[in-house]
């Protein structure tokens, strides 16, 4: 990378300016264009706050470890968390994924991937096998990950009790005094009035026998991939300032009965794309007729199942 | 046949670029200059910089034209440049006693040891449009008085000589920073009015208002309202007293309040407090209602309104936070709604055979109906197959 982005004494707007002029007349690149930023946007400092309270988060899986959040130039609730914890391990010679609903080119994932492309001029890639960092909102990967990629989730709401107790207060003395009968009572509910457990994405997991954990929105179809992962997993969650971890290797049970075991739900059919019978498929309707199919939601995935037939 | 919905950069670049050109609109007018926003839409660039949390009228001023005027996105658009700011150093406490007071009024005493001053105001205006400004009418210059205005010592410092109020003591703790350090729910007092004087002004006016009319209410009396110049003063090594680095305008509202008090303490008023960037009266006035709602546990009170809930009116006051995980929803979230689709589906199949049988109510689930269910799931024809859609709209 450019050693000038580490210069971060230009402060004023106007010094900024003063600054990136400089950087163009020098032909800085398009990742100069945010002059005046330092290297993935986020100051040294902030980053090395945010790394310590991630090494907090992976000595204690699966416990929601406060930190001091900053306002990140995209709304909260867009993926602030999640960046911050990208910016704060990324270094330049990364390779980094962005996906959300699975797909690398959903417009928040592209807006997201262009922006660290700007502010740390790391190489980016759609593929899977490629990437040391994956940013990833609402899915993980088909493919399993390798010990050497790490995971960052975004996270709106952190709390898996926050429904059922909304006092932050409250929540943080449930988790200290492990108390969890409550979201069994939910889980329970839920069953006495469908039949089922109704819930169907950010599904409660225990982890390492100890922590209640919301993985993030992700469908429940992907819990099981969590369980004993080789990938470092980090979850961010901006507006609530809350990040917590899964390290490598560790057990993440999906909460449930004797009676009522975790299951993960199938279709019918397989991709209308790959023929994949294994992924989690999002269903497009095709017309106003009622027609629709279903096509693999990982679209990195997709397209090598289809490269590999050709 | 099937093509992938592409968010795309090209589609994301111009929809940019229609924005600006929507916001420069017609090329036959002049094109608003940022001076004219800082100067002529005073109050906006004042609301803009009170919740960014930044006092600089000519990036506010900057931030609206940047949003076509629409207020939170300028917020934070102010905000998300405040975070990358270094910390150089910490003023010390404001003197608000010492401001130079530009607009100062009481509520409370008919007359006060410095006066009511009026100041620039809309009160007593009748909202009447003015057409003349349609019509480019010119604004008459304002006359200007020598009188140089006496000391305007605050108000509630009088009530204090008779022990009537409750102090305000500092306990020369260090504050906490609200956007360095992540909320601790409960906060203390210094944390909850920062937290207030960033929050959304429409959200402190309802709950304001909302204890006025009962729910929390709290019996305030706008004991003194000053708006006007203080001096930011920091501490610098080598040097004995703090250093003027310069000015601020600042409203402040301190509200007088119905009595705390117990067996052990005589009855006293207590306060609410209230402070803002710029001429923002509304909004401290608002804040000082609510300051002294979430003050109720410590006073004794019973919690009953939204108002007193500090963790309910504090975790949502910030309208950077609450319009970004409200607009969130615009983004895609097809693989947890296929989820619950795939859910409801089968929620519904389980349902059907039992309304024709009985006419009525589903039957009770059995043990063990989710493992049915999923081998019953695998049977039923596929969504796309037309039996499905027949039987499905039940």
């Amino acid at each position: 990378m450019n050693a000038s982005i580490d210069d971060k004494a230009a402060n004023s707007p106007r010094d900024r300016g003063e600054q990136q002029r400089h950087r163009e007349e020098r032909g800085g690149t398009d990742a100069l264009a945010y002059g005046g930023y330092n290297f993935a946007y986020l100051d040294e400092q902030t980053k090395r706050m945010i790394r310590r309270a991630l090494l907090k988060a992976v000595a204690i899986p699966g416990y929601q470890v406060p930190f001091g959040g900053r306002e990140m130039p995209m709304p909260y609730g867009w993926g602030t968390g999640g960046m911050q914890l990208t910016a704060s391990i990324l270094g330049a010679d990364d390779v980094l994924k962005v996906i959300d609903q699975g797909a690398d080119d959903t417009t928040n994932a592209v807006s997201i991937r262009t922006f660290f492309e700007r502010v740390a001029g790391v190489e980016t890639t759609t593929r899977t096998q490629a990437a040391s960092v994956i940013q990833t909102r609402h899915r993980i990967p088909e493919r399993a990950l390798s010990p050497h990629q790490i995971l960052v989730f975004q996270v709106p709401i952190p709390e898996p009790l926050r429904f059922i107790e909304p006092s932050e207060e409250e929540t943080r003395v449930m988790h200290a005094l492990e108390e969890y009968g409550v979201m069994h009572v939910k889980l329970y509910e839920d069953i006495a009035r469908h039949g089922h457990i109704a819930t169907t994405y950010a599904y409660p997991v225990k982890v390492d026998g100890r922590y209640v954990m919301d993985p993030s929105p992700i469908p429940k179809f992907d819990n099981p991939k969590l369980d004993m992962s080789e990938a470092l997993m980090l979850f961010g969650a901006g507006r609530e300032k809350r990040l917590y971890a899964i390290p490598p290797y560790t057990r993440v049970k999906s909460l449930d009965f004797e009676d009522h075991p975790f299951e993960i739900p199938t279709w019918d059919e397989p991709c209308a794309l790959c023929g994949a019978t294994d992924s989690y498929l999002d269903e497009v309707i095709t017309d106003d007729r009622g027609g629709r199919m279903f096509v693999c939601s990982d679209t990195d995935y997709c397209q090598d199942r289809r490269e590999e037939v050709a | 046949m099937y093509v992938a919905v592409k968010g795309g950069e090209q589609a994301i670049a111009n929809a940019h670029r229609w924005m600006a050109d929507r916001r420069r609109g017609d090329r036959d007018q002049d094109e608003l200059k940022v001076d004219q926003v800082r100067d002529q839409l005073g109050l906006a660039v004042d609301r803009v910089m009170a919740e960014a949390s930044l006092h600089d009228p000519q990036l506010a001023a900057l931030a609206l034209k940047q949003a076509s005027g629409d207020l939170t996105e300028a917020v934070f658009l102010l905000r998300a440049y405040r975070t990358t700011l270094p910390r150089l150093a910490d003023s010390v406490a404001l003197r608000t006693a010492d401001m130079r007071v530009e607009r100062r009024i009481s509520a409370t005493f008919k007359d006060v040891p410095g006066g009511q001053v009026l100041g620039s105001t809309y009160d007593y205006t009748h909202r009447l449009l003015d057409f003349m400004l349609l019509a480019d009418g010119e604004t008459p210059a304002p006359e200007k008085a020598d009188a140089v205005l006496e000391a305007c010592p605050q108000i509630l410092e009088a009530l204090d000589a008779e022990g009537l109020i409750e102090q305000e003591i500092d306990d020369g703790a260090e504050p906490y920073d609200i956007t360095r350090d992540p909320p601790d729910f409960p906060v203390d007092r210094a944390t909850r009015l920062q937290m207030l004087a960033r929050g959304d002004e429409g959200y402190l006016l309802a709950l304001g208002y909302s204890t006025q009319r009962g729910y929390g209410r709290n019996h305030p009396f706008a004991g003194e309202i000053r708006q006007g110049a203080v001096e930011v003063e920091i501490e610098v090594e080598g040097f004995d007293g703090p250093l003027c680095i310069g000015e601020v305008v600042i409203s402040e509202c301190q509200m007088i309040n119905q009595f705390g008090g117990s067996r052990e303490k005589a009855p006293q008023f207590t306060r609410g407090y209230g402070l803002a960037f710029g001429r923002n009266e509304r909004k401290t006035m608002a804040m000082a209602l609510v300051d002294r709602a979430l003050r109720a546990e410590e006073l004794g009170e019973p919690v009953q309104g939204p108002a007193q809930q500090a963790e309910f009116v504090l975790a949502h006051a910030d309208n950077v936070e609450a319009s970004g995980f409200v607009s969130h929803l615009k983004l895609p979230h097809y693989v947890d709604f296929q989820s619950e689709l795939e859910l409801l589906r089968r929620l519904r199949r389980e349902h059907a055979p039992g309304l024709a049988a009985e006419g009525e109510a589903p039957p009770p689930p059995g043990p063990g109906s989710d493992a049915d269910s999923a081998a019953a799931g695998a049977q039923t024809p596929a969504p796309s197959d037309p039996q499905r859609s027949q039987e499905s709209p039940a």
